[in-house]
C-alpha cells in the first residue's frame, strides 16, 4: 500500500516536471514567432486567454466531480461499473458519458486517470474519449452541412469505431500484464 | 464521527486539486498551441493542400484532421467549403471524423495524463480509424 502511494507521488512528480518543461518549451516559441511577427503572436495569445477563460466554468465542474469521485466511489463501485466485469453496461455508459460530455477533451483527462487508478477500463476510456466527437448539440451544424443522412450514417460508423478501438486497447492492457 | 466525514470530504477535494494542479502546466501548453494554431493556420491553407486522387486526399483528409484542433464547428465549415471546392465526400469525411477523434496538439497532456503508450495507441488508431469510418460512410450513403 505504501509502495503504492510512493509509485503515485513518484509518478505526480514526473508528470508534472514533463508539464512544466512542455509548457516552458511552448512559451520558448511563442518567443521566437515573437521575433518574426509580433502582431500574430500576440493574437495567438489573446485568443489562448479567450479558451482559457471560458473553460474555466468547465474546469471547476471537472474538479468538483474529481473530490465527490474521490469521496463517494470506492475501487469496488468503479470496478464493478465500468471495470472487468462490466460488460455491456460498462460499454453503454463510457459512450453515453462520451456523447452526452460537454467542453475540450483535455479537461477530462485529470478526471479519466482518476477512475483509471479506481480501476476503469483502458477500453472504456477510450470509448469515452472517441464518442466526445458526436457533439450532440452540434448536430442540427452537421445536418446543414452534410445532410440528415450523411450524420446518421456517420453517427453508426463512429460508436462502432469507437468499440473496436477500445477493444483494441483493452486487448493491448491484457497482453501487457501477461 | 461529523468532523471525521467532514475531513475526508475536504481531503477529497484537496486531492482532486491537487491532481488537477499536477496537470495544469501541460494543459495550459495545449491551450497555448491552440492559440498559435488557430491563428497561424487558416482554412484557405488546409484547402490547398488536397490535390484530387482519392485515396491520397482521404489520407492527407485524415492527417490533416489529426493536426488540427478546435472547435469541431470550424471542421463542419471548413469540410462544407472544401466539398464546394470539389474535394472528394471521403476526404472531406476522414478530415471531419480525425479533427474530433485525434489530437496531435493535445497528445503531450493526454501522454503526460492517461500514460505514453495509451495515447500513442489510441491516437494512431484514431487516424486509421477515421480513413476506414469515411469509406464505410460514404460507400454507405451510396448504397442508400
Amino acid at each position: 500500500m505504501n509502495n503504492n502511494l510512493r509509485n503515485n507521488r513518484n509518478k505526480s512528480n514526473v508528470n508534472n516536471r514533463y508539464g512544466l518543461y512542455f509548457l516552458g518549451l511552448v512559451a520558448g516559441l511563442y518567443c521566437v514567432l515573437c521575433l518574426f511577427n509580433p502582431q500574430k503572436t500576440y493574437n495567438s495569445l489573446k485568443l489562448s486567454w479567450d479558451i482559457t477563460i471560458s473553460i474555466i466554468p468547465i474546469l471547476f465542474i471537472v474538479v468538483l466531480f474529481m473530490g465527490l469521485l474521490n469521496y463517494f466511489l470506492k475501487f469496488k463501485t468503479i470496478g464493478k461499473h465500468l471495470g472487468k466485469e462490466s460488460g455491456i453496461k460498462g460499454w453503454l455508459l463510457a459512450i453515453f458519458a462520451g456523447i452526452l460530455n460537454l467542453g475540450p477533451v483535455y479537461v477530462w483527462y485529470p478526471l479519466l486517470k482518476n477512475l483509471r487508478d479506481k480501476g476503469m477500463k483502458a477500453g472504456l476510456v477510450t470509448a469515452f474519449l472517441y464518442n466526445r466527437a458526436i457533439k450532440v448539440p452540434l448536430l442540427p451544424i452537421m445536418t446543414f452541412y452534410f445532410g440528415i443522412e450523411f450524420v446518421v450514417v456517420l453517427m453508426i460508423y463512429m460508436v462502432a469505431a469507437s468499440i473496436v478501438q477500445g477493444k483494441v486497447i483493452d486487448m493491448v492492457e491484457r497482453h501487457r500484464q501477461i | 464521527m461529523a468532523d471525521e466525514k467532514q475531513k475526508t470530504i475536504s481531503a477529497s477535494f484537496h486531492k482532486a486539486f491537487r491532481s488537477f494542479l499536477v496537470t495544469a502546466p501541460v494543459m495550459f501548453g495545449v491551450i497555448l498551441l491552440l492559440g498559435l494554431f488557430k491563428t497561424y493556420v487558416s482554412p484557405r491553407l488546409i484547402s490547398a493542400v488536397f490535390k484530387d486522387k482519392l485515396l491520397q486526399d482521404t489520407i492527407l483528409g485524415s492527417a490533416i484532421g489529426s493536426v488540427s484542433a478546435g472547435n469541431p464547428i470550424s471542421s463542419y465549415i471548413i469540410g462544407g467549403e472544401l466539398l464546394k471546392q470539389g474535394v472528394s465526400l471521403f476526404a472531406v469525411t476522414a478530415f471531419i471524423t480525425a479533427w474530433v477523434t485525434v489530437g496531435l496538439i493535445q497528445l503531450p497532456a493526454e501522454a503526460a495524463i492517461l500514460g505514453k503508450r495509451f495515447a500513442i495507441i489510441r491516437n494512431s488508431m484514431g487516424f486509421v480509424l477515421a480513413i476506414l469510418v469515411s469509406i464505410a460512410t460514404v460507400l454507405t450513403i451510396r448504397i442508400l
